[in-house]
């Protein structure tokens, strides 16, 4: 391989510290989730990577259920994305208090 | 060859990562994403995982981005975000930027220090290729990982149930 592994790692970090950044500064709640799916899919290159790397499938599969989770994750956030828009007329996470003390 | 390959594909995620972040408007955050995950789909052919390119280009770059669209259309976002160039969102960007950078330095420290073993392991190259990607991959999920993977049905019907019935739920 031509590509050593450090330069896979060090693109995965770099995707999730975008992320994080998204994660951090956004107040767009669609924006911030799309994020997270972000910092998934930079893990997702990490698993790929050092399952390449170290000649095993494991990291391959780990992937494959990580995806599961993120479809799931997607349905059921986007559900209720969509429910408190409707009682809020927001997706401004500055507004979403509703358990606020 | 492929070291071209992957400063284009790593270069061309990163921008689109950053548009995704800095973008004012979900839609083209969203169209940004998924250039992102086309990017590192085709990284995972450069890794040669070829099952999981094909995965990740339909179930990511394509189901869950259309669901993202789907409901950014659905939803009415006629309120601009407030502008982060207000005192109290400078604040947020600096420390969310500066949280980032310090988590970065400490990812890049351990990517550095990392190395590729030197002995072969299970599935060597010339074993992937004589068998084929997804086949291996198969075997092993119907067999070593057959639990998890029974249990990412029960996973999947929980959401399945879940977005149902957040949908339908009004709030009182």
């Amino acid at each position: 391989m031509a590509v050593p592994l450090p330069a896979y790692l060090a693109l995965g970090a770099v995707l999730f510290a975008i992320g994080v950044v998204g994660v951090a500064t956004r107040r767009n709640v669609l924006i911030i989730f799309m994020s997270v799916e972000l910092m998934m899919n930079a893990v997702n290159l990490t698993f790929v990577a050092f399952a390449s790397f170290f000649q095993a499938l494991d990291g391959q599969i780990f992937v494959f259920f990580i995806l599961v989770v993120a479809a799931a994750e997607v349905a059921v956030g986007l559900a209720i994305i969509y429910a408190i828009f409707r009682h809020r007329e927001t997706v401004d996470v500055t507004d979403m208090n509703l358990m606020k003390g | 060859m492929e070291v071209v390959l992957f400063a284009v594909l790593a270069f061309v995620a990163i921008l689109a990562a950053l548009l995704v972040v800095a973008h004012r408007h979900p839609v083209y955050s969203a169209l940004s994403l998924v250039v992102t995950m086309l990017c590192i789909a085709f990284l995972f052919l450069l890794l040669r995982s070829e099952f999981l390119w094909v995965i990740q280009i339909t179930v990511y770059a394509g189901a869950v981005m259309v669901l993202f669209l789907f409901v950014i259309m659905l939803l009415d976002l006629r309120r601009e975000e407030r502008p982060w160039h207000l005192p109290e969102g400078r604040l947020q960007v600096g420390l969310g930027v500066l949280l980032a950078l310090a988590l970065l330095a400490e990812l890049a420290v351990v990517a550095v220090a990392v190395r590729a073993p030197a002995s072969a392991g299970a599935f060597p190259p010339a074993v992937v290729a004589a068998r084929g990607n997804a086949q291996l991959l198969g075997r092993l999920l119907y067999t070593e990982y057959v639990l998890p993977f029974e249990l990412t049905s029960v996973i999947l019907l929980v959401a399945i149930v879940g977005a149902i019935v957040m949908a339908k739920k009004r709030f009182e």
